[in-house]
């Protein structure tokens, strides 16, 4: 046995034997080391919880084998051990639980019949890691992963942390539709929920009751896909074809939905056009339009989304049309071809694909948005805020909320698997190895008109919305009393320094848990994600496929649906974290893991693997290669991976509404919380409060980390692995 | 650290798949401590996957391999005591020169000044004193293959790898630095494995060549033997060009061939053949211009120091190459021609 597969197996005798075993209630470690802070050695003694014994035993097995040479015998029994210890774990775990739950027959078999246990806690925790790891270190003995103790690890980390945190919570969802309430087969029940016309009734034809949800969240969908694409075009086919003044404006309203959490759009436009509103009330007297509530429904919601993701779909459409090699053009024109001809036949069918992607980009935002349907939504119901108020509304229906959530899920894997399908089957190379040094072909007037006569109104929207968030924090009532007043950032973020420093302001405490979540949340969604990717693109093994399709699939999973899977899987033993700050953290971590394992593989594909390989034959083990060679020429990656993990925790609103509670509580939720109570002008302050930390947050990330040195000639390496990957 | 000095290379049976391709198939051969050994052959041969073997970077799925007679099989590229030099150098690009070549000794856990040394030594002996400090953006070719050598010679490894090492560099340079690393090898009395796939570049450099096809060993042996008796068409037409004629051996005595090529008769070493049809690998240089069979120019092309030419005759077309550049035959032009005979070797 190797040292470090030793040190492994140390880890695990120190959680079983020195480590409380379960989760010490309020931190509380009376009694240690028996009673609630209990060590698991000592429930087995005294017999408190004989099940744990088993994993004892396996833990006794592989101190067995630490001292003798390493064979390949001793990799067998080294990954018989681990397995079984990690089969024998979590059989107990979850046959367990509470009282009444978990596997009856098994907890008898296991000699807890009827006994129930409390979640599991730092003790199981390194006894868990010490079994995956010798279950990888033996996997590497037998010569996995050409006998690289570190690799295996990785994958055995990896794979259990995306199976028990993407895994876990989206198959608990399943079974909770599956079952009623005393946890028996209940399929009559799901096919009535499933096809409830609450879903998918079609009442709103025939004019007079609502439709279904699912056709509510649809129609938004595919009109803000439609209308997102078209504007992003439009836009790009300006900035790039055109003579077009204040091109370098346009390129930076791109980051702007980045750092803006996502409902501040729609708070903005009632603040505009709701009854009260400032457009409203001008309306009303200079032309006695009536007041009315047209913005709250859909044209509100489609409005606030088509302003917040736009910008997304002309990033995207930026990169297709700077993309089109200029030559194809000039090759249209040599045969002939005007203008307009170029463009429709040439232009166009090449800008497709990326239409396509474009659309299916703003079609899974608009599904998975919540805190606009959440603002704006009335009476027009979709499915994300359906799924919210099933689960924290009066009716109280988990049941009714996971059949909402698989039909939500079903819908975005339905689009990224189109998405994927479309532009994995087609091959429209246009950016070859060789320079282009052709012109590209002017935009016909007539697209440049109306590309125009589109954007102008956009854009001078987008900048009245800035303005009133920049400006609404700073009046009495917006649309109301226009008087000068702090009086909104005094509420919230008020500090007393009459007895020393005190943070009186009342979103302090959420802006602290928020900054704080978010600050732990990032490095370790950066660290997973970069591993992720460096096993997906540079081991080779067997389930490597799988595994990047589970990375993937999660990417699809909105964040409402996330949310829900997370407090119906983890409010129970053998995970019982709600209403804890980990869970946040957790939460965060796994919805953003995505972006980074995709950054990473766009930034490692450009890293020639002969690099590795150099390493390793200069005796660098995987471990030494990562470290000294692949991390400082991953750093853009790093950095993105960073900031966008950073940033969607401080913004985001829909996973985390659910996870929340009174001691942690996070500045989106509270947010939500004062424009629900009618409190404008603070969540105002607020928002742009949080606007200004993003900001800040970016540039401390890209100070910190620092430049990727390559000597002083520029190397033209990954600039485009620096911007979030969507 | 103790110096290892060279060590042999050999393959017993060593076969390597990935999935239904195989890329080796029963490769056997061994490099003797202090021998530079090249492996030929056409781009996909298998001989970087044998090459990346020896290195570790593959893990056969058959057959072992030995370095020094210990058995490193299943060894991973880490744990083995082989350097390898990189068709791309594979410089790492964050690192300065001096940082790059004293990369393998910190990685051994040596101390920062003890590895500077040793990586100092070695850039001298490649000739990049003063370059230390530039990054391998700020390098020409030649300079980053310095730079590459001197990083695999640093830990002074029991084995040498060169995958393709000169393919980055322009005609000229190339004569030059194969020079070097034959120097190299010899002063430093290194066990070296050099892939190629250019013949000339394996003839200069190399005590033996093993000539890989389809990924089996065609051939192995020095380069005169190869040469001078290839074993069968592949080789004869990879190592320096060669007109392959159909023939028919009448009868072998005394290891004599009576063999007729065309009109002509010609006695040749048999070299294990027996009587019935075969070919005979015709060198272009010793197919000589004046009298003999006759033949029409169809080509001709003027070299400066020689003369290309395809002349049709009635054993087919043959490629000639004369180093009479005085009078020159025209297209359409007759010629007579006839063979030296140690420019032809029988191969089945």
């Amino acid at each position: 046995m190797r040292p470090s597969t030793r040190l492994a197996l140390l880890l695990g005798w120190f959680g079983y034997t020195l480590v409380p075993w379960y989760l010490p209630e309020g931190w509380n470690l009376s009694g240690y080391p028996f009673e609630r802070a209990g060590t698991a050695l000592a429930f087995v003694i005294t017999g408190a919880a004989p099940w744990l014994c088993p994993i004892g035993l396996a833990l006794l097995a592989a101190t067995l084998l630490a001292s003798r040479a390493e064979t390949a015998f001793g990799g067998r029994a080294l990954i018989a051990v681990g397995f079984f210890g990690l089969v024998l774990f979590f059989v107990q775990g979850f046959a367990i639980t509470l009282p009444d739950q978990g596997i009856p027959r098994l907890a008898v078999l296991l000699g807890g019949g009827g006994a129930a246990q409390p979640g599991m806690g730092f003790g199981a925790l390194l006894t868990l890691f010490s079994l995956l790891l010798l279950l990888c270190h033996g996997l590497a003995y037998r010569g996995f992963c050409r006998g690289d103790l570190f690799t295996t690890s990785t994958v055995g980390v990896v794979v259990l942390l995306i199976g028990v945190f993407i895994f876990l919570p989206v198959a608990t969802i399943l079974r909770s539709a599956l079952v009623d309430s005393n946890g028996s087969w209940a399929l009559g029940e799901f096919t009535d929920r499933l096809l409830s016309s609450t879903i998918w009734g079609l009442g709103c034809l025939g004019g007079g009751i609502a439709c279904g949800v699912a056709w509510n969240t649809l129609i938004l969908g595919v009109l803000t896909g439609i209308i997102t694409t078209l504007l992003g075009l439009a836009c790009a086919l300006l900035v790039l074809r055109t003579a077009m003044p204040g091109k370098r404006l346009m390129r930076a309203m791109t980051v702007l939905p980045i750092i803006t959490p996502p409902f501040v759009i729609g708070l903005a436009l009632i603040l505009l056009f709701g009854r009260s509103g400032v457009v409203t009330g001008l309306m009303f007297e200079w032309f006695g339009i009536p007041r009315s509530r047209w913005i709250y429904g859909l044209p509100g919601v489609l409005l606030a989304q088509v302003l917040a993701f736009a910008p997304i779909a002309f990033l995207v459409l930026m990169g297709v049309v700077q993309g089109i090699a200029p030559s194809l053009e000039e090759a249209a024109q040599t045969l002939g071809a005007r203008h307009w001809t170029t463009f429709r036949t040439v232009t166009w069918p090449l800008l497709r694909p990326g239409l396509a992607n474009a659309f299916l980009l703003g079609f899974v935002e608009s599904m998975a948005d919540f805190g606009n349907p959440l603002v704006l939504g009335g009476n027009f119901e979709v499915l994300s805020t359906k799924i919210f108020f099933a689960v924290v509304g009066a009716a109280h229906n988990q049941g009714m909320a996971a059949v909402l959530a698989i039909v939500l899920l079903v819908f975005t894997l339905g689009a990224f698997w189109l998405q994927q399908g479309w532009l994995g089957g087609k091959s429209y190379t246009t950016v070859f190895g060789k320079g282009d040094a052709g012109v590209s072909a002017k935009l016909p007037t007539s697209a440049t008109v109306l590309s125009a006569a589109v954007i102008g109104p956009w854009v001078l929207l987008t900048a009245v919305i800035y303005a009133v968030i920049l400006i609404g924090g700073f009046v009495k009532t917006m649309g109301r009393d226009h008087t000068p007043t702090l009086e909104h950032y005094r509420t919230g973020f008020a500090i007393d320094f009459s007895h020393g420093l005190f943070f009186e302001g009342a979103a302090w405490p959420s802006l602290f848990t928020t900054l704080k979540v978010a600050a732990i949340s990032a490095p370790l969604t950066a660290l997973i994600g970069l591993l992720t990717a460096y096993l997906l693109t540079r081991q080779r093994f067997a389930g490597r496929r799988l595994l990047e399709f589970t990375t993937m699939l999660s990417f699809a999973i909105p964040g409402t649906v996330l949310g829900v899977a997370y407090i119906l899987a983890f409010n129970v033993p053998p995970v019982e974290i709600t209403g804890t700050g980990l869970i946040l953290v957790l939460a965060f971590v796994f919805r953003n893991m995505p972006v980074g394992v995709r950054s990473g593989i766009a930034a490692l594909a450009q890293i020639d693997k002969s690099l590795d390989e150099a390493s390793a034959t200069l005796g660098a083990h995987s471990f030494t290669t990562l470290r000294r060679v692949v991390l400082p020429l991953l750093k853009p990656a790093l950095v993105a991976a960073l900031i966008y993990s950073f940033v969607r925790s401080i913004t985001s609103v829909s996973a985390v509404i659910f996870l929340v509670s009174a001691e942690y509580n996070l500045s989106t939720a509270y947010i939500v919380g004062r424009v629900e109570a009618g409190e404008f002008g603070l969540a105002i302050a607020y928002s742009s409060v949080l606007i200004a930390v993003m900001a800040a947050g970016i540039a401390l990330i890209q100070f910190g980390v620092g430049e990727r040195k390559l000597g002083r000639r520029p190397v033209a390496l990954a600039a485009s692995a620096a911007e979030p990957a969507r | 650290m103790p110096k290892s000095g060279p060590a042999s290379v050999e393959f017993r049976h060593v076969t390597m798949r990935y999935g239904t391709v195989t890329a080796v198939h029963d490769v056997s051969f061994t490099i003797h401590a202090g021998e530079l050994v090249t492996l030929l052959g056409p781009s996909g041969c298998g001989k970087t996957t044998t090459l990346r073997m020896i290195a570790g970077l593959e893990i056969a799925s058959e057959g072992e391999i030995l370095i020094g007679g210990q058995n490193v099989t299943r060894l991973s590229a880490a744990d083995r005591d082989v350097s390898m030099v990189f068709q791309s150098y594979a410089l790492f690009p964050h690192m300065s020169v001096l940082e790059n070549a004293s990369f393998g000794p910190t990685v051994k856990g040596l101390g920062k000044a003890q590895a500077e040394a040793m990586a100092l030594e070695k850039l001298a002996l490649v000739g990049l004193k003063g370059f230390e400090k530039r990054y391998p953006a700020e390098l020409s070719g030649g300079q980053q293959q310095r730079v590459a050598v001197a990083r695999a010679l640093v830990l002074e490894p029991q084995v040498l790898l060169f995958d393709e090492p000169l393919s980055n560099l322009d005609a000229k340079l190339r004569r030059k630095v194969r020079q070097e690393i034959r120097e190299l090898q010899q002063s430093l009395n290194l066990t070296v494995a050099y892939v190629t796939h250019d013949q000339e570049e394996a003839l200069a450099v190399s005590d033996r060549i093993i000539v890989m096809s389809n990924a089996r060993i065609a051939q192995q042996g020095s380069p005169r033997e190869l040469y001078e008796a290839p074993a069968n068409s592949f080789v004869a037409d990879f190592i320096g060009d060669a007109n392959l004629v159909e023939v028919t051996i009448d009868a072998v005595e005394d290891g004599q061939a009576r063999v007729m090529v065309g009109p002509i008769c010609l006695t040749l070493p048999a070299r294990g053949l027996t009587p019935g049809p075969a070919q005979a690998a015709i060198r272009p240089h010793d197919i000589l211009l004046g009298d003999g069979f006759p033949g029409i120019v169809r080509k001709s092309s003027y070299l400066g120091d020689h003369v290309e030419m395809i002349v049709a005759t009635a054993i087919g077309e043959l490629f000639v190459i004369s180093r009479q550049t005085d009078r020159i035959p025209a297209a359409g032009a007759s010629v007579n021609l006839s063979f030296a005979p140690q420019g032809i070797a029988l191969v089945r």
